[in-house]
């Protein structure tokens, strides 16, 4: 009896407590940046996809969810043909994000995705690939990298000495 | 027996061959060490300073010196360490140093998850690069359609061009530049003209030479699904390693075996996979249903049903087997239509020569040797065989043959035979005795004495030397002198040799040639001597046909005529390749029903009415025996859709569906294995070659996948959402998935080379017994013919006349191109990009005569045909012969020998 009593009155208690519900949707929770939410793949400074299809996010991830496949423009610049990430499998751990060399696959504080088929949850290169740099600004994998692409000749990377002239014995070239 | 010696290496001794240099021997005890420039095939030149260890004076010295492990040689009582602090540091130094230059590329490198240098650079434990200046930069070549060059990658260990021109004999690849930015390449863009450059991505440790058709659908190591595989592209049976993803075959890599390829391949062996990716493909059943004209597709089950009803309502069923198929596909094939029935789609020329090849190493006291024991052979002598383009790893055999006899003069000087620089200083450009006659000038002309001249002029050298070796063995008369010279000399240097052998082959079409051969080892023979015999084959599963043996082409044709045949039944052939058009097409007209069996569009399946999807190498498992008499298995390395099956499931399947109930216990490749023992016993064995289906290691299956192989919920994400329930593989005991036995395999059912560590294919070291040895547990294969010690064989007797040139006549050789005259790999786009067009070849001396240069045309007769031709000159022909390269894309087929008239010339 008494006990019922007392649960009775904590009950009544709460109703002068600060409440935690929130009106979602009218009203949304704060998450930092740094949330690990819906996977995205931003672009370089230049405007330019900045996955090169190394492959290194879908070996990261525990589940498997990631797939793609590299190919190359006309330049050498390497993309991803396809890139696929199946959400219903994704358990957001953001490996992928860590293992990315090039900044391009970012979780985002975006955790609205609840569809009514699983079909739905498959987000293909279009649905990921957004307009902008996402969390991390500046860097452009290809302006350090060796290679040769369209716009970025041999030697002009941020790291790269100007090509050797094989020709010459001089010791400065 | 190798002496032995005893070596403390940290404190622990151990027993190791005192033949060998300190790294291999490191490597062979399976114990860690880094090295970039040594390679197993190649020796030591220490040049990258990367395989430091200590070594001890006694055991009072505990400061010790630093030693490069590929340079020492191993000595009784050797104290080392490789563990010591100041030996680590100097090689962690010694990559820091590589890594001031090396780029920031590793995502888009194609070596990257398989690179030499990133295992070795994790192995040193160097993970930070202190330098804070620039790197040295590159500009590429473009090296042609199978190589992908990035110069700025490069460490300069020089294994490049040691293999380039030191092993494989090429001389377009070099090294150029001076101190710091030394560069290795071509001196100008080009196509490498080694047929051998595609071993470049696996002997350059990081990624300057990268496969470049892997490049066009790149994935990276850990996501292909592999399996252990044997090359198709010509008879030597090179082991291969097969990778696929997403439904598309994506690379070749080399399978070692110490028996056979070693640790190389040939460019058409690595390249030519991707005719089974080609839109030429047959992916679906094709048939031609009642009232129409023309083949519509058909689901499995209709296919059955319908060619079985067309079986069991024809008189008389015809079935042509094929030297690229397999011997269990053969048999099944055999099986359905009885033997009676069953021919093997090769002309009876090529067929009986086969046979004599065969019946000379099997039933003759004259050994043939591997491929890895033609390299140790001291005196070669090759008779009608272009080997670089019939054979071309016995060509790269013969070129490690050629060192065996200048090499032993390092022995006085005590260099060891591993020191690769020192022993190269020593020998310079002496030639051990190689001796090449063919009709036309090869490219293993460069390490050879030559001849040149008809088949029937080859032929009566051979029985000239057979006649200066042993005085009973039947001569050629009429010999002139550059004959006699050469005959006496060769055989001079046969009768000095300690392990002599004679090559020669069918690719002349000439039997004189392959009888001259055997006399040749039956003189030596009879002289006492040594000698072993080798004699190539034109087709992957050559050997094999003539074992199994039956009937040629020619009979099936004669035997149409002979009697009324309603259905005939193809099994990955094309017969418009192998005969003459005209006679083929008699030959079809005669059947109602043609049902062809093949996984490539060709001209006899364009002639069906009926056509079954099979699989390639790639998609089925079955058995090859080379020309050594090897038979070798190969594996299934994906399931591509439900209709491809192997020939042989999909015939025992007609059987069973057409009222042969028995054949219904058939159910894995096993059944027809031994089925197929059973009726030829001279098969026993190739059932064991590899354990059974059943075989499980802790019971598990060997994975086709790494433990790293990703992707696997997503990559059928776009079609359903269900992960598929993976293939399963009744056929052997490997899985097509990632799940399975983590550790070594059995040697035959390697599907990729693997140990923790070792991500490169450096990782075979961890595969075998010793270094460059064989692997954990005997190379696999299996020999099925051995020489009978007792055999007293007599000679052959039939020296042909000597040539001579018919006014207004060309006699035709058969040429042959490892780019072209392949049926298969010319439908993958490299390769086809490398083919030559059809052309004719003159001898300088015709072509003056005729007036005709490189840019003229030639009209010739062949075959009641008028063809014309551009004119190629080639330096080594003889007057009054004209080379016609055979089965090459656009020539027509000819029967050999033949005689053409030139009808006209247009300049």
């Amino acid at each position: 009896m008494f006990s019922n009593l007392r649960s009775i009155w904590i009950a009544f208690l709460h109703m002068f407590h600060k409440r935690e519900t929130i009106q979602y949707p009218e009203e949304k929770i704060y998450l930092p940046p740094r949330w690990r939410g819906r996977i995205i793949l931003s672009r370089d400074p230049d405007g330019q996809e900045r996955c090169v299809a190394c492959y290194l996010c879908q070996v990261a991830c525990p589940v498997g969810c990631i797939s793609l496949q590299a190919t190359q423009d006309e330049t050498g610049r390497r993309y991803p043909e396809f890139f696929r990430i199946n959400f219903s499998r994704c358990i957001f751990c953001g490996y992928c994000e860590e293992a990315c060399p090039t900044y391009s696959i970012q979780l985002t504080p975006d955790y609205e995705m609840s569809e009514f088929h699983r079909e739905n949850m498959v987000y293909e290169k279009e649905d990921l690939l957004i307009s902008g740099e996402g969390k991390y600004h500046g860097y452009n994998f290809y302006r350090v990298s060796g290679l040769a692409i369209g716009g970025k000749d041999k030697g002009e990377g941020i790291e790269d000495l100007p090509p050797v002239d094989v020709r010459s014995i001089r010791p400065d070239k | 027996m190798a002496k032995m010696a005893k070596i403390i290496i940290d404190g622990k001794t151990y027993e190791v061959d005192s033949s060998k240099n300190l790294l291999e021997t490191i490597l062979s005890l399976k114990l860690n060490l880094q090295y970039f420039c040594w390679h197993p095939a190649m020796g030591s030149v220490g040049a990258c300073r990367q395989c430091a260890v200590k070594k001890y004076r006694d055991e009072n010295d505990k400061a010790g010196k630093l030693f490069m492990a590929c340079m020492e040689p191993v000595v009784d009582g050797m104290r080392v360490s490789i563990e010591d602090p100041e030996a680590k540091e100097f090689r962690a130094g010694v990559i820091e140093w590589l890594m001031t230059n090396h780029p920031h590329d590793c995502p888009v490198c194609d070596e990257g998850g398989e690179c030499h240098l990133q295992d070795m650079t994790l192995m040193s434990g160097h993970n930070y690069r202190r330098f804070r200046y620039k790197k040295r930069t590159y500009r590429n070549q473009y090296l042609g359609p199978f190589l992908h060059h990035e110069m700025n990658r490069c460490i300069q260990c020089y294994r490049c061009v040691r293999f380039y021109r030191d092993y494989a004999g090429g001389d377009d690849l070099n090294v150029f530049g001076v101190h710091s930015s030394v560069y290795f390449g071509r001196h100008e863009d080009g196509v490498l003209e080694n047929e051998f450059a595609g071993n470049l991505v696996e002997v350059c440790p990081t990624g300057v030479f990268t496969d470049n058709t892997l490049f066009q659908h790149y994935t990276r190591k850990w996501d292909l699904t592999s399996a252990p595989s044997v090359c198709v592209h010509c008879g030597v049976g090179c082991n291969t390693l097969a990778g696929e993803r997403y439904g598309k075959l994506r690379r070749i890599l080399t399978r070692y075996n110490g028996q056979v390829n070693g640790y190389f391949l040939c460019d058409r062996g690595r390249f030519g996979y991707e005719f089974v990716n080609s839109e030429k493909r047959i992916r679906k059943p094709m048939l031609r249903l009642s009232g129409e004209n023309r083949l519509s597709e058909a689901d499995e089950e209709t296919a059955i049903t319908e060619i079985s009803a067309i079986i069991k309502s024809s008189r008389k069923v015809m079935g042509i087997g094929s030297p690229r198929a397999s011997l269990e596909a053969n048999f099944t094939l055999r099986s359905l239509v009885s033997e009676r029935n069953f021919y093997w789609g090769v002309p009876e020329q090529e067929f009986s020569l086969l046979t004599k090849e065969m019946n000379i190493l099997r039933q003759g006291s004259i050994r043939t040797p591997s491929l890895r024991e033609i390299e140790k052979c001291d005196v070669v002598v090759i008779l009608g065989e272009d080997l670089t383009n019939t054979a071309p790893m016995i060509a790269l055999a013969v070129r490690q043959s050629v060192r065996q006899v200048p090499v032993q003069s390092a022995t006085p000087y005590k260099i060891p035979h591993w020191q690769d620089a020192a022993v190269r200083e020593l020998v310079q450009d002496e030639k051990g005795p190689v001796f090449v006659a063919t009709p036309y000038a090869t490219k293993l002309d460069s390490v050879a004495r030559t001849f040149r001249g008809s088949a029937d002029e080859i032929a009566r050298l051979g029985y000239a030397i057979a006649g200066a070796i042993s005085s009973d063995a039947p001569k050629a008369d009429n010999l002139n002198e550059e004959v006699c010279v050469l005959s006496e000399s060769i055989s001079k240097a046969l009768n000095k040799a300690e392990r002599p052998l004679i090559i020669a082959g069918q690719s002349l079409k000439s039997e004189a040639i392959v009888n001259a051969a055997a006399n040749i080892a039956y003189a030596m023979r009879k002289a006492g001597k040594n000698v072993e015999l080798c004699y190539t084959v034109p087709e992957c599963n050559s050997m094999g046909m003539v074992m199994m043996g039956g009937k040629a082409l020619d009979q099936a044709f004669h035997a149409v005529e002979k009697e009324a045949m309603d259905t005939l039944i193809i099994m990955e052939n094309d017969l418009f390749r192998r005969d003459e058009k005209q006679a083929v097409d008699r030959f079809l007209k005669r059947f109602k029903n043609i049902i062809v069996l093949d996984y490539i569009e060709n001209a006899t399946t364009e002639r069906a009415t009926a056509i079954i999807p099979v699989g390639s190498f790639a998609e089925s498992d079955g058995t090859f025996v080379n020309n050594e008499g090897r038979a070798q298995r190969f594996y299934q390395v994906f399931v591509p859709n439900k209709e491809i099956k192997e020939s042989w499931r999909w015939v025992r399947n007609i059987m069973v569906t057409s009222g042969m109930k028995e054949f219904s216990r058939w159910k894995n490749l096993l059944d027809y294995t031994q089925a197929l023992i059973k009726e030829m016993p001279y098969f026993t064995g190739i059932d064991t070659i590899t354990p059974p289906p059943g075989f499980r290691i802790a019971g598990r299956k060997i994975p086709r996948e790494p433990y790293r192989y990703s992707g696997r919920t997503a990559m059928h994400a776009d079609k359903t959402v269900h992960e598929p329930k993976p293939p399963e593989d009744v056929d052997s005991p490997m899985s097509f998935t990632m799940e399975g036995y983590r550790g070594q395999p059995p040697s035959s059912l390697i599907p990729f080379f693997w140990s923790p560590g070792w991500n490169s294919a450096q990782a075979i070291n961890k595969y075998q017994i010793e270094v460059g040895g064989p692997l954990h547990g005997g190379d696999p294969g299996k020999r099925l013919i051995e020489p009978l010690p007792n055999a007293k064989p007599s000679y052959f007797t039939d020296v042909p006349k000597a040539f001579a040139p018919r006014e207004g006549e060309w006699m035709l050789v058969p040429v042959y191109h490892i780019f072209g005259s392949d049926e298969l790999s010319v439908h993958s786009p490299g390769v086809r990009e490398l083919v030559p067009k059809p052309y004719i070849m003159l001898s300088p001396d015709d072509a003056a005569r005729l007036q005709v240069t490189s840019d003229s045309e030639l009209e010739l007769g062949i075959g009641g045909q008028v063809e014309r031709l551009p004119v190629k000159i080639n330096l080594g022909l003889r007057p009054g012969l004209a080379g016609y390269p055979v089965t090459l894309p656009g020539m027509s087929v000819v029967r050999f020998p033949v005689s053409v008239k030139i009808s006209g010339v247009k300049k």
